[in-house]
């Protein structure tokens, strides 16, 4: 976990519209609060021509406009353009992100209509269905990514007593805010969706909004845990969205 | 008031440009598969090319106009008739209030593009007009149109449109065009199929040499289930097994991706922001409506291509769209 990032990162053309800079290949916390940093400093401060800026687990990924790229430099040659831009922007930015991370409890309510695979994963686990909602929810998760879905968090930290492999025919349709295990990962569906993913609870609050402004409730380097509530306790957050 | 729904279609989708700036949030930016064809038919009714169009695919829908309407219709063939007869292509029409507009199957290509003058009425969702059918949001109630749905029409700007009303108001007719269209060499896609275009990927160099030129050599035929997202092709299986593990990280439309069975996947628009999959090559972005017009079923071969090229082509679109600006502001004039 502990595994260093590199001091500049590689920077790599993912065709003629995006640039990776890869600070790392492996899974570590270290690594992504780099990415995290750079990509805090290229949304405080966008590069001309960049249209959006993605930090994954170990890369960072921008996108770009070759045509406004082009035009500004006044070159014909708009990705080495974009790429000395972004070189000298990263070396410019923090090895550390300045946004402070929180830690964010979700409330869940496990088992039964909300989470119809929770014996399934107790079955598999050996667990009772019981010790599998204390120790999913005894459990501090880290935010590496959003992705999948606007306002889906890539969550480390899943217990190994409850990997379990993903349903061989996914669902074509689960709940908004189902909190599901696939393989070694867990995660909330912020919207209705098919999936894979081995249900067992759901939580009544939205993790993704955007009546005025878009705003992901969990972001990249948060810490999440998950509280156990009852259907009563769902129905009135449900009721208070 | 606007266009009734009377069939849909397979899947008829409200598409723009996209909804860019927010993939760091997780949001995809979907909008219109073929950008060229999106473009031109905003261009051919007077619209900005930001404005949503109505993107068609591969069974065409019934529509009933409850209004006057400037319309356009560009990308794929699929025999658009108004009232019984034919609706030519790539250049304004005006309809009058009561015609039906139905599309048929596609003779070339898979995408019709229709722009309505002064646009569709939906509300922007984060900035943008583009349905995201995964996520429910965005352009007509985040969904693809039902039958019996009413696409509302902005009012046109007396200003903005007297010059194409007045250039097809002579004619009484429940419909009317100019005699002039798009030239042919302006569409952006051809009868005989082209070779994609592509550029080394990220992960190019992890694949063996005999990989590489396979991909170059072979001829892929797009799956069945390809679709917004990505389009699924079958050939030769790509061996990624010496590439390394590799972490999901962001992703870009037209990504040629290799999992584990080897067939590769070419992202589209649809596609999420992030992805775990070795990417061999990315198609250039002007090729991209190449892709989106094929239907499955049909076959493809990749050439590689420079950054000089794709450049290149890039300059070319601009400039073939610049003179269709141009050619319409004198025909108006």
């Amino acid at each position: 976990m502990a595994e260093a990032a590199a001091n500049t990162p590689q920077l790599h053309a993912m065709g003629d519209r995006a640039l990776v800079a890869e600070y790392g290949r492996a899974l570590s916390v270290p690594i992504n609060a780099r990415v995290r940093a750079a990509a805090e400093h290229l949304l405080a401060h966008p590069l001309p021509g960049m249209t959006d800026v993605v930090p994954a687990f170990a890369a960072l990924t921008v996108h770009f406009d070759p045509l406004l790229v082009a035009a500004h430099h006044r070159t014909a040659d708009p990705v080495t353009a974009m790429r000395d831009a972004l070189q000298h922007a990263l070396a410019k930015a923090p090895d550390l992100p300045k946004r402070k991370a929180r830690t964010v409890e979700i409330p869940v309510c496990y088992g039964g209509e909300f989470g119809e695979d929770l014996a399934l994963v107790a079955q598999r686990s050996g667990l009772s269905e019981e010790d599998v909602v204390q120790v999913h929810s005894g459990t501090e998760y880290y935010v590496y990514t959003l992705g999948f879905l606007p306002g889906f968090a890539y969550l480390g930290g899943l217990d190994r007593r409850l990997v379990t492999p993903r349903l061989e025919s996914p669902r074509k349709r689960v709940p908004a805010g189902s909190v599901g295990i696939g393989g070694d990962q867990t995660g909330v569906y912020p919207f209705e969706t098919p999936g894979g993913w081995n249900l067992i609870g759901r939580t009544p609050i939205a993790l993704f909004r955007f009546n005025e402004e878009a705003h992901a409730v969990i972001e990249p380097g948060d810490r999440v845990r998950f509280l156990a509530i009852g259907p009563r306790d769902f129905q009135a957050l449900r009721d208070k969205r | 008031m606007g266009i009734q729904i009377e069939h849909p279609g397979l899947l008829s989708t409200l598409q723009d440009l996209g909804r860019t700036g927010l993939q760091h949030l997780g949001v995809p930016v979907n909008g219109a598969m073929d950008e060229t064809s999106h473009r031109m038919a905003n261009l051919l009714v007077g619209n900005a090319e930001e404005e949503a169009t109505l993107e068609i695919t591969l069974s065409g829908p019934r529509l009933h106009f409850q209004e006057d309407a400037v319309i356009a219709v560009c990308g794929a063939n699929m025999a658009p008739m108004i009232d019984g007869e034919p609706l030519p292509m790539w250049r304004p029409v005006r309809v009058r209030a009561g015609v039906r507009l139905l599309f048929g199957r596609p003779q070339i290509g898979c995408r019709a593009y229709l722009a309505v003058a002064a646009g569709f009425d939906v509300p922007a969702v984060m900035g943008s007009r583009a349905t995201a059918v995964r996520g429910a949001y965005g352009g007509f109630n985040g969904r693809a149109l039902r039958k019996g749905d009413v696409l509302p029409l902005r009012s046109p700007e007396e200003a903005h449109t007297a010059r194409w009303v007045g250039l097809l108001a002579h004619k009484q007719s429940r419909f009317a065009y100019p005699n002039w269209s798009v030239s042919r060499h302006k569409m952006p896609y051809r009868v005989v199929p082209q070779p994609l275009r592509i550029l080394p990927g990220r992960h190019w160099q992890n694949f063996p040499v005999v990989m590489r030129e396979q991909l170059v050599e072979a001829e892929y035929r797009v799956g069945n289930d390809s679709d917004r997202m990505g389009y699924r092709l079958s050939g030769p299986a790509l061996d990624a097994r010496r590439s390394h593990d590799v972490l999901s990280e962001g992703m870009v439309t037209g990504a040629v991706q290799v999992p584990p069975g080897g067939q590769p996947i070419i992202l589209m628009a649809d596609h999420q922001t992030t992805g775990g999959y070795p990417v061999i090559a990315v198609v250039i972005g002007v090729d991209l409506p190449v892709v989106a017009q094929l239907a499955p079923g049909d076959t493809l071969r990749f050439k590689l291509a420079t950054q000089e090229e794709s450049y290149a082509a890039a300059i070319a679109r601009e400039q073939q769209l610049e003179l269709v600006r141009q050619a319409l502001a004198v025909r108006l004039r």
